[in-house]
């Protein structure tokens, strides 16, 4: 097989996403089919479900809140070539720290304090849970994949541990803590929105949202403006020649994860400030692991990461509409998509990739030709 | 004292029984990364084995049957990150990766459809189970002291997949060690390039590499839902394929070593469900969900190189590239 002419960028970042969904889809569809439901209904209830119904625009980026922060602490992590799928661990421990905060001040401090205490607290909570792993890698050689798994399920036990001991709420049952007074609550957009005076429908969408796109913004300067996302580019195209650069790779990688755990450690705030108003057992739901998909979905930039989450939160928000319209199929159904987006996306990422590159370098010479014939002829 | 003993054996007897799909998983993880293979995919094939099991056994109403569709999934599975490893160099951990939540979601998805049961699959019936074997004499031995008491409790009264999974330790064992096979697999795992000089083909063996674990992963998943379980619960391998992941680097990449490892875990997982709401003396309420922490926090220790040391294959996660 000859070697395929290098993919051109608008095809990488715009064309092999679009078409890893729709293979992901297509096979979802086949599902569907199997089954015995109609994918193409299933397909407008999820749209609808996601889009259209009065508030579920504000579900669906509700959702995709959750997916920003995830997505973004995946992403940074990658621009280091590391892999951190530890996300889940660290936005869970993310809402061990904004609970204890809130715990602990809800009744002292006023809201304009202790809200941005509580997203401190979230942050640094994940920061520490990603910044462990990252100094096992850095000094201690073991593989952060490795780690950052056991580090999930470590979060987990002790989150199990404390919710259902010391944190549980007095003369409760359910493994949550208290309900955290009102200073402690990131106000929802529709209350806003009611306030100044827009009419808008009832969702769990707060302001978390803004703060998650802020990230985005902080995210794009500190990678691509700033000393330190130059550092944690070199070190990932090259660990080697970024040491002789004198970049400190060890500091550069323990940095680097403990700025990918902070991210997904916040967000916690959209679920537990947000929302839930409590910390509660399983918050996170799988929600970290998403932001694998919507890191490799959206090539690591912000942008992309957006429009991933976007997407995400649509199918996350229309697969909860299945269960109400269908008997047979269920949110589940949105795991297999998942999988599928990041089997396509990640795995066989070189399925799509070198036929375009064939297609688009055979079409693109033809082009050329032509214009090259053209010129001869004028001239 | 008698009773005391009682105790120590049926928590032994325990201990093998939960450590049977992992010591399956382990050593399915040792044939995939000893031949350069990351697979933390271990936890979606048993998954999904231990629904196709069930599924199956349920629809021909024999185990055998249901166990053999198992292992054919979890070969299929095997394939799909071969071919996104080995042929198309994909990335390995987010491939096996993908696998797991795809599990998450098919079994569930297909189990509604089929049994209407929420994603469960019909309790199995007796035939349609893997029986325990009651070795001979059980009973009239059982009264002779500490070696007929272990007898009858321990090593009398499993199925055969507990069998079946130590007798795997010492087939891999064998295998990597005793047959050209085995010094092909850990050299594809090693040093590729020298294998591929040798005009042996890299793919080839990492592919019968992913084959084979995809037979011992698959009847992991056939041992947790129709023999150990009476049917398929939803996500009821509960992260069981990362515990055997763990155990694996635990036992450093070696059969015997992942088989302690194994037993290890499986044996605080035994201990923990026995203290489930025991109170202790000095300290209370035992601490049951950080005791089933301890297999993941024994692993990242061991990592860290704080206690000895765990060196991967040193090929592990590159593809191969042949040179021209």
């Amino acid at each position: 097989m000859s070697p395929p002419p290098p993919l051109p960028r608008w095809a990488d970042v715009g064309l092999i996403p679009l078409i890893n969904v729709f293979a992901a889809l297509v096979v979802s569809g086949i599902v569907v089919a199997i089954i015995g439901e109609n994918p193409f209904e299933a397909m407008m209830v999820m749209i609808k479900g996601a889009f259209v119904y009065k508030g579920s625009l504000g579900y669906t980026l509700y959702y995709a809140t959750n997916f920003i922060f995830t997505g973004l602490a995946v992403a940074v992590a990658f621009h280091a070539m590391l892999f951190n799928i530890g996300g889940e661990g660290q936005a869970y421990l993310g809402g061990l720290g904004a609970g204890l905060t809130c715990l602990l001040l809800d009744s002292m401090l006023p809201a304009l304090l202790l809200v941005p205490l509580a997203i401190m607290a979230s942050a640094g909570f994940g920061a520490v849970w990603g910044a462990i792993p990252g100094y096992l890698q850095a000094k201690r050689g073991s593989h952060i994949v490795i780690t950052t798994i056991m580090f999930n399920f470590l979060a987990a036990s002790i989150m199990v541990w404390l919710l259902a001991g010391r944190l549980k709420a007095p003369g409760q049952m359910s493994p949550e803590t208290r309900s955290f007074s009102e200073n402690a609550e990131l106000p929802f957009i529709h209350d806003i929105a009611n306030a100044l005076g827009m009419e808008m429908a009832r969702s769990p969408l707060n302001l978390s949202f803004v703060v998650a796109l802020l990230a985005c913004v902080g995210v794009w300067v500190l990678i691509w403006r700033s000393r330190l996302g130059y550092a944690i580019r070199a070190t990932g195209h090259s660990a080697k020649a970024a040491e002789y650069a004198g970049i400190p790779v060890s500091t550069i990688i323990i940095i680097t994860m403990a700025i990918s755990g902070g991210l997904a450690g916040m967000m916690a705030i959209n679920e537990i400030l947000g929302v839930q108003h409590r910390t509660i057992l399983g918050f996170t739901s799988g929600y970290g692991f998403t932001g694998i998909a919507v890191a490799l979905m959206g090539r690591n930039h912000p942008v992309g990461i957006v429009l991933a989450s976007l997407l995400f939160g649509a199918l996350y928000q229309g697969g909860a509409e299945l269960d109400f319209e269908f008997s047979t199929i269920t949110r589940e159904m949105v795991l297999l998509i998942q999988g599928l987006i990041i089997l396509f996306s990640g795995g066989l990422a070189y399925m799509f990739n070198r036929p375009l590159a064939h297609l688009l370098g055979a079409l693109l010479s033809q082009r050329d030709r032509k214009d090259h014939t053209e010129a001869g002829q004028n001239g | 004292m008698a009773d005391l003993w009682l105790q120590f054996l049926l928590t032994i007897d325990a201990t093998l029984r939960v450590a049977t799909p992992l010591i399956l998983c382990a050593m399915a993880g040792i044939f995939s990364e000893k031949s350069g293979v990351i697979d933390i995919s271990l936890e979606g094939k048993m998954l999904m084995s231990a629904f196709v099991a069930a599924a199956v056994a349920t629809l021909t109403s024999s185990a055998i049957a249901g166990m053999f569709a198992a292992i054919g999934v979890a070969i299929m599975l095997g394939l799909l990150h071969g071919l996104a490893s080995i042929t198309l160099r994909g990335n390995q951990v987010i491939s096996g990766l993908a696998i797991n939540i795809l599990a998450s979601g098919l079994t569930v998805t297909v189990g509604i459809a089929m049994f209407q049961q929420g994603g469960q699959t019909p309790s199995l019936a007796r035939a349609e189970r893997f029986r325990p074997i009651e070795l001979p004499f059980a009973e009239q031995l059982g009264g002779i002291p500490i070696i007929g008491t272990i007898y009858r409790e321990v090593i009398s009264g499993h199925n055969i997949l507990v069998w079946i999974a130590l007798g795997a330790v010492l087939f891999t064992a064998f295998m990597l060690t005793r047959t050209r096979f085995g010094l092909r697999l850990r050299a594809v795992g090693e040093k590729p390039e020298a294998l591929d000089s040798a005009g042996v083909s890299v793919a080839r063996t990492r592919y019968l590499a992913l084959i084979i674990a995809g037979v011992l992963c698959g009847m992991a998943g056939a041992y947790l839902s129709t023999a150990h379980g009476s049917g398929f619960v939803r996500e009821m391998t509960a992260g069981k394929g990362y515990i055997a992941l763990a155990a694996m680097i635990f036992g450093k990449w070696q059969p015997r070593g992942a088989l302690l490892a194994c037993l290890l875990f499986g044996f605080l997982e035994a201990v923990a469900s026995r203290l489930q709401g025991v109170e202790l003396p000095l300290i209370g309420q035992a601490p049951v969900d950080l005791i089933l922490a301890l297999p993941y926090l024994l692993t990242v220790i061991l990592l860290a190189g704080f206690v000895g040391k765990a060196m991967p294959p040193r090929a592990i996660g590159e593809p191969y590239i042949k040179e021209r």
